[in-house]
């Protein structure tokens, strides 16, 4: 099945209501993540970072409102109000994306972690260009087109994290011992981001996106591959979801806080034009 | 009629050639490979862009100041319609001959012909043609440039970062 355009989902209820869900996650992933790339703005390790992780951040913004937008299109919601005016319950991002960058907050002694930025970073480009690689071929084609641009743009992003994670995993002990600790963390969560929750058949069904598990795979192997470069081991159980599925309106403390900043002028007055 | 609506589509597209970049003030939307598609109906038009980069702040300036030039140049259109699609992926294959020159006039390096992923970048100085030069930031000021350096003429420089469909 092929479906063109956002007119010909009135006839189809069922596949409209999985469409929608797919989008939200992949809108709601990039959203919070480019969110917590944007509160380190200032903070990176040296100034050519600063520039080169809020390019990635806004360019990874602009993704999460590319979805947002196809949800417009499909008549249920605008960009700004998913963005800005839905409950934790109603977002559908993975948990692990959620998380605070570190202890303390931008305004006031940040105490950021750098590794955990690098790791979760990184294993999450990995994990999105094996998801555009499917959605390319969606069967509904506005969909398969916005993945077509993304990725043109996702492909200097995974570079870059790719390039900090080889290089930290490779440089001081210090250094190692702290990504492996990240490492280690992430993965616990890191089966949220790999998750499509509780629609995952009928989205492949529907040939939205490939199986859960296909992908999986894929992002295992290409994990494995890098893991194998700075003689690291792959963690002996599957990535986790300790903290819960995000795809299931399962939230933590932290996207409730994130939400009230990045929503706080919103919120001041909801009905003001910008 | 059909003759009637290219010669339409041609005072169009020259009057989009007044729409600059904003980040890029030397060269316009339609060099820049941007314009997708105009479609005529009767004094209404329908102006389809390509976005360069999904998440460029610039894209609503753009729209506005589309807007603005039709309005200002046109006489006989009443409504312009503005809408960013996707059906083709911009790249950078699409910047004219001349929109390449431009860049390099403003001291934007234009991006390398033919471009595959993964290819190796050979960038050349916009200001002494030079070869010889190294790549400081894959990330520049906006999301459509990089920043380099030139070994021979020691000026820091920008480049358009190269995007190929895949």
């Amino acid at each position: 099945m092929i479906v063109k355009s956002a007119e010909e989902l009135q006839q189809l209820p069922e596949y409209k209501e999985v469409l929608l869900d797919l989008l939200l996650q992949l809108g709601d992933d990039d959203f919070i993540l480019s969110f917590r790339g944007s509160e380190w703005l200032g903070l990176c390790p040296h100034i050519e970072e600063d520039v080169a992780y809020s390019s990635i951040t806004q360019n990874t913004m602009g993704h999460a409102t590319m979805y947002y937008k196809l949800i417009e299109e499909i008549g249920e919601g605008s960009a700004d109000e998913l963005a800005h005016a839905r409950t934790e319950g109603q977002r559908k991002n993975a948990i692990i994306l959620e998380e605070a960058n570190g202890e303390g907050s931008y305004l006031d002694e940040p105490k950021y972690d750098w590794a955990f930025a690098v790791v979760r970073n990184y294993l999450y480009e990995v994990a999105k260009k094996i998801r555009l690689d499917s959605l390319k071929q969606s069967s509904y084609v506005p969909l398969a087109n916005v993945a077509r641009s993304v990725s043109r743009e996702q492909y200097y992003h995974i570079k870059h994290w790719e390039i900090w994670f080889k290089q930290l995993l490779t440089s001081t002990p210090e250094a190692r011992g702290k990504m492996e600790t990240q490492i280690e963390r992430i993965w616990k969560d890191f089966g949220g981001v790999l998750s499509l929750g509780p629609n995952a058949d009928k989205m492949k069904d529907l040939q939205l996106i490939a199986g859960e598990k296909e992908l999986s795979e894929k992002w295992l192997a290409m994990i494995e591959s890098a893991f194998e470069e700075v003689g690291l081991q792959l963690p002996t159980s599957n990535p986790g979801l300790e903290a819960g599925n995000g795809r299931e309106g399962t939230h933590t403390e932290h996207l409730t806080t994130a939400l009230a900043t990045l929503s706080e002028v919103y919120n001041m007055d909801r009905a003001a034009a910008w | 009629m059909q003759g009637n609506n290219e010669r339409l589509k041609a005072e169009i597209t020259m009057a989009l050639h007044e729409v600059k970049d904003p980040e890029i003030p030397s060269v316009s939307v339609v060099e820049l490979g941007m314009l997708h598609d105009i479609v005529i109906n009767v004094q209404n038009i329908h102006i389809k862009m390509l976005p360069t980069f999904v998440g460029c702040p610039a894209l609503d300036i753009i729209s506005r100041d589309i807007k603005k030039a039709i309005t200002e140049k046109i006489a006989w259109v009443q409504e312009v319609d503005i809408t960013f699609v996707f059906d083709e992926s911009w790249t950078t294959e699409r910047i004219s001959e001349e929109g390449r020159q431009k860049l390099k006039e403003y001291g934007i390096a234009p991006p390398p012909l033919k471009y595959k992923e993964s290819d190796p970048w050979h960038v050349d100085c916009p200001y002494c043609g030079s070869t010889y030069t190294t790549m400081e930031n894959i990330f520049g000021p906006a999301a459509c440039r990089s920043i380099l350096y030139c070994r021979s003429c020691k000026n820091p420089f920008e480049a358009m970062k190269p995007v190929s469909s895949l």
